[in-house]
């Protein structure tokens, strides 16, 4: 196998997975409203993910752990996509509004 | 004349290009709908290069969870708490360009780690890690994680029914 493939590289693998990190990360912190915010942390875990996947691939001794690393975080995002909608939901009940910037009643 | 290798190489830059293209629309789009597309453009993506990192179970698994259950539901919960776009809250002309570069930093520190560091491959590996090498690991190795996965998804199932029917009546 020829490891100067370009999907042979450790490192373009890990530049992708922190470039997703990163996009997530700035949809989080600038996110307008509660959905899309969740929708970022969604990018974050995929984001942790691909670098699992990646050392897996080409550093791991036991090629199953990172995988089945990978389908446990998957589980962990669809439970907390359920709950985190749900909130948002009951929210959106109470305040006619899922904006971050209206969410105010708990501040001095 | 295009040999199989370049090929492949290609069909590796355009799954990451529709990665990196999914996010920034999944974080950019100004309406939420365009914003779980482009979720699942992205993990589409990233499906494929699960591919490319030799596990197609993991990569259908991610069509399954990610494209297939987790953006439905995020449609299903756009649709019944829309947000009225002109009706934004005035907000900090600058924290736009704080976050951005606050991502800036985090992408250049962990990619830049990333390149950098030496790995050191494993000698050897102890299996090959094929499907049923996993499904081995699960039941054997990892088989208690395995049953407290399923607690804690029968637990968020019960705590998102309980959260969503409160205050139902208003």
């Amino acid at each position: 196998m020829n490891s100067q493939l370009l999907y042979n590289s450790l490192e373009l693998y890990l530049v992708i997975g922190a470039l997703l990190f990163a996009i997530g990360f700035y949809g989080i912190l600038s996110g307008r409203t509660f959905i899309s915010m969740l929708i970022s942390s969604e990018l974050v875990l995929s984001g942790a993910s691909i670098n699992f996947m990646a050392f897996n691939r080409f550093l791991a001794p036991d090629p199953t752990v990172g995988q089945i690393f990978t389908l446990f975080i998957m589980a962990i995002a669809a439970a907390e996509a359920a709950i985190a909608l749900s909130i948002i939901i009951a929210v959106y009940r109470n305040y006619k509004s899922i904006d971050t910037d209206e969410m105010v009643e708990l501040k001095g | 004349m295009i040999s199989a290798d370049s090929l492949t190489e290609l069909v590796f830059l355009v799954l990451a290009g529709i990665t990196v293209l999914g996010a920034l629309i999944a974080t950019n789009a100004k309406r939420l709908i365009r914003a779980v597309s482009g979720l699942a453009v992205c993990l589409i993506g990233v499906a494929g290069l699960y591919y490319f990192l030799h596990s197609p179970f993991v990569a259908l698994m991610e069509m399954l969870i990610y494209v297939g259950a987790v953006c439905v539901t995020i449609v299903f919960a756009v649709m019944m708490a829309e947000p009225f776009p002109e009706r934004h809250a005035k907000i900090s002309p600058l924290s736009g360009y704080l976050s951005f570069a606050v991502a800036i930093l985090v992408f250049v520190g962990v990619a830049g780690l990333g390149v950098k560091t030496a790995w050191k491959a494993a000698g050897s590996t102890v299996n090959s890690g094929a499907l049923i090498e996993v499904g081995k690991s699960l039941l054997t190795t990892n088989s208690m994680v395995f049953e407290l996965i399923s607690i804690v998804l029968l637990l968020a199932i019960i705590g998102s029914v309980a959260l969503a029917r409160a205050g139902r009546e208003k």
